[in-house]
């Protein structure tokens, strides 16, 4: 267990850090997206396959397909010529083999424990329970924040008119 | 199976990602890599709070992780548009584009 936390510790630092120092931001996110997951195997190995759970589908996925969005828009012209070189096998290589020893690290755990690892478990029944009990108000004010967001980005990313460059904010 | 992760071993590893988001975000201008270190740094203070949840054996941990989650989508979302809205105006993301609008 102290292994595994340690190797996926290892992957989430590496990825991080891979994504900082990165200069093509597709690249970037895909050390993001690695850090991300790596970080989802150590909330499961904490006992909280929920966060796991939700780490990989909301953070990985969504959040992370939304990021590719922008920058796939942003990169427009360049993205052409950038493509080739940025599938070279060489660009990739490392952070190939740090998903490789993620992966491997996940197979060896299922494994050795398919209904969970170790530990006291906090299920996905305990963590319902607390959200919609003490911790109502708190949701409601978090789709209040969720809703506010939609509304803001909608605002924010509109496009001007023709003529209104300046934007007058309103 | 030799029993549980330590608690310390995990804010640790927060604590790492944490100042690796922080590092991202003070030294690179491109918004969008901005935009990333801040997700680096909420997902640690994320994982902070699940250490300490199961530190406990208690639920909270998970729903702080819950909300953190959310403020992350709607920052996000919000931090998207005004990265679009600035390529569309000044044609890059750089950060320090912002402080130089119409020669102000």
């Amino acid at each position: 267990m102290l292994i595994a936390f340690a190797v996926a510790a290892t992957v989430a630092v590496a990825a991080t850090a891979l994504m900082v120092s990165s200069r093509h931001p597709v690249h970037a996110l895909l050390d993001l997206i690695l850090s991300l997951l790596a970080v989802a195997v150590i909330f499961y190995l904490l006992g909280a396959p929920l966060a796991a759970a939700l780490e990989v589908i909301v953070y990985a996925g969504a959040i992370m397909v939304l990021f590719l969005f922008v920058v796939m828009l942003l990169d427009l012209g360049r993205v052409a010529e950038e493509a080739q070189a940025a599938l070279e096998p060489r660009a990739l290589r490392v952070p190939v083999l740090l998903a490789a020893v993620l992966i491997a690290e996940v197979m060896s755990l299922l494994v050795q424990a398919p209904s969970g690892a170790g530990g006291r478990q906090v299920g996905a029944a305990a963590v319902g329970g607390a959200l919609f009990g003490p911790y109502l108000i708190a949701v409601e004010l978090a789709a209040l924040l969720l809703l506010a967001g939609l509304v803001a980005a909608v605002h924010v990313g509109r496009r001007e008119d023709a003529g209104d460059t300046r934007g007058s904010g309103s | 199976m030799s029993g549980a992760v330590p608690m310390s071993w995990a804010l640790l590893l927060a604590l790492v990602l944490f100042a690796l988001g922080l590092i991202g975000l003070l030294v690179r201008r491109n918004l969008v890599f901005i935009l990333m270190s801040i997700e680096v740094m909420l997902n640690a203070a994320g994982l902070a709070f699940v250490a300490a949840g199961a530190r406990w054996g208690e639920p909270d941990g998970q729903v702080m992780f819950l909300f953190i989650l959310a403020v992350a989508a709607a920052e996000v979302a919000i931090g998207l548009a005004l990265v679009l809205q600035m390529w569309r105006r000044f044609g890059d993301v750089d950060a320090d584009l912002t402080g130089r609008r119409d020669g102000g």
